[in-house]
């Protein structure tokens, strides 16, 4: 695991993070929050580059002030855009694998793999100095994963890649999550979040506001109604049955008369109404689907602070 | 240290080297060895070919210790330390690319050390060439016969061993105080002047205060003397081989123990340095 336990991190009187206590599994999990949230400081600290002001932290058992045992299990792939000077792309991870202390051969094996993994063998050869954006990115992924490392650390990962490079990390992600990988990331792009994360921490002014999977995180803001979105072929006979229940807060039918929008209290009263409606009235159901359990909902009610989507 | 042990530290190395041999960072460093060098070289052409100077042994070895001892220790050493060492750290820094090292599995006393060597071992080779080059242009001037009874002799071997003592152990002793610099100060160069300055005046200081200098023990083993008349600032109290020699290898020690300790704590903060 790795265990943020009562963690502080000041940059002088400037706060990074703070009391932080997270305990993380193996999986994805995705770090969310605006800019100058922290997520970042999370990630340097787990890695070691960082020092927490308080607190202490372990990666698999291992204090983060012991990099000769911690960055053999821990790969970190950085925002930082810079590169040892004169280096090509093989050449780069080639020396970080050396920097590992595998022997010449062991070395160019795997960094021929793990350029593989990041699909950039054609581009290997060439100076990373003369990389696209999206390429630099790839190999500094490519310098992360290339010692097999238990613990991946991504920080915006998925920025600068196209979206086929995109479709591909993400796999590589979850390829590793199967492996029984920790792959802990931060992204900006909520619904590829979404799609990838076993688990989401929500980190805002350094704090972290919530965390678990995204429907968990989503039942705990009990503030908010949830909302859902229901297709079916008598919306009004739903409605009218709606307001029987007194969690309803608010309807809205669909202008094609095909559909509402429900705001409840109390989502699993919802759901029985509607098995109710379907087995006595007959009610013809499309679709019942969460409206907004999703990381985008619970970053708008949790960091941006907006009420229900209308 | 085991076999991997290794491995992490010429890994290192193979990195330092490339940077301080052909990153831009090399570049003030050759154009200060190639200002003795020119020196040198030059004025054994003048006096070979146009005999615009003649060549007096005991007159020319004395000049060289005098040039030797302002310009290329003073100056070009100390310069070029500055250069090569306080880069180490600090240059990884700027280039916002000292984070690799840090994401190795590689201790971080290790990871100061086998800079420092990787410094030393560029400095040593550039500055020793220098040294030899310089000293082999000034025999040269009197011609090929001078310099080969000079390269045959007990007497100009060890005066040549000397200059190269001197030269090592400036690498030894300038590497240490800027390495330690580069990773205590954000901006090294005024601590960088202000050391030079206290060197300068090394001469003028009380003996007690002399001795807190690295200045004041390479002098001490310099193997050719400068009569006072010459009006270079003299060593009036020299320190004995004895002490000089330990004196720089344990002021290198704990500077560099210093320098391990705060890289043990140093933390990776690009925005604010």
């Amino acid at each position: 695991m790795i265990v943020f336990d009562n963690i502080s991190k000041f940059y002088g009187e400037v706060l990074g993070v703070n009391r932080i206590t997270l305990s993380i599994g193996p999986g994805i999990t995705s770090l969310v929050g605006p800019n100058g949230s922290g997520k970042t400081t999370l990630m340097n600290l787990v890695t070691g580059l960082l020092l927490p002001t308080r607190g202490r932290l372990s990666v698999l058992g291992i204090a983060p002030d012991r990099p000769e045992l911690l960055m053999k299990k821990v790969g970190y792939c950085t925002q930082y855009d810079s590169f040892p000077p004169g280096l090509t792309g093989y050449e780069f991870v080639q020396a970080t694998l050396a920097l590992h202390g595998l022997t010449a051969a062991d070395a160019r094996t795997k960094a021929g793999q793990a350029i593989a993994k990041v699909g950039l063998q054609e581009a290997a050869g060439r100076r990373v100095a003369g990389y696209s954006k999206g390429m630099r990115q790839r190999i500094r992924l490519a310098q992360a994963i290339a010692h097999d490392p238990e613990v991946v650390v991504l920080d915006e990962p998925l920025n600068g890649l196209d979206p086929m490079a995109r479709a591909e990390t993400i796999a590589l992600f979850q390829a590793l999550a199967k492996e029984g990988r920790y792959v802990l990331l931060s992204s900006h792009i909520l619904h590829e979040v979404d799609l990838l994360s076993d688990r989401v921490v929500l980190v805002h002014h350094g704090y972290v506001v919530a965390e678990g999977d995204i429907p968990g995180v989503r039942d705990e803001i009990h503030e908010r109604p949830a909302q859902v979105l229901l297709r079916c072929d008598r919306p009004s006979l739903v409605a009218s049955r709606i307001f029987e229940l007194d969690s309803a807060v608010e309807i809205k039918i669909h202008e094609d008369g095909k559909g509402l929008l429900v705001h409840t209290r109390d989502a699993e009263k919802f759901y029985l109404l509607v098995n109710r409606l379907v087995l006595e009235h007959g009610l013809d159901l499309e679709a019942v689907s969460p409206a907004d359990e999703d990381v985008q909902a619970v970053y708008r009610y949790l960091i941006e602070g907006e009420g229900p989507s209308s | 240290m085991n076999a991997e042990n290794v491995r992490q530290v010429l890994a290192v190395q193979r990195l330092e080297f490339r940077k301080r041999f052909l990153g831009k960072r090399a570049i003030p460093v050759y154009l200060l060895t190639l200002i003795p060098l020119a020196l040198f070289g030059g004025r054994a052409v003048a006096v070979l070919l146009f005999k615009i100077h003649d060549f007096s042994l005991a007159q020319d070895r004395v000049i060289y210790a005098a040039i030797y001892r302002t310009l290329i220790l003073r100056f070009v050493l100390y310069f070029g330390c500055v250069a090569i060492f306080v880069p180490l750290f600090r240059g990884d820094i700027l280039d916002r690319s000292l984070h690799y090292y840090f994401l190795a599995p590689v201790k971080r006393s290790t990871l100061t050390l086998a800079k420092y060597f990787s410094g030393l071992a560029a400095s040593l080779i550039l500055f020793n060439a220098v040294t030899l080059a310089t000293w082999m242009f000034l025999y040269l001037a009197g011609g090929a016969n001078v310099l080969f009874d000079q390269l045959g002799s007990f007497h100009g071997l060890s005066e040549l061993a000397g200059y190269l003592l001197v030269t090592s152990l400036a690498c030894v002793g300038y590497g240490a105080v800027f390495l330690a610099a580069g990773v205590l100060l954000k901006n090294p160069i005024v601590p960088a002047l202000a050391i030079l300055g206290w060197e300068a005046i090394n001469a003028l200081l009380p003996p007690v205060l002399k001795k807190v200098s690295v200045i004041h023990y390479l002098e001490s083993l310099l193997p050719v003397s400068i009569p006072p008349s010459s009006g270079i600032q003299i060593l009036a109290d020299p320190a004995s081989p004895w002490v000089a020699i330990p004196g720089i290898l344990a002021l290198a020690a704990v500077l560099v123990t210093i320098a391990v300790k705060r890289v043990r704590r140093l933390e990776v903060l690009y925005g604010v340095e």
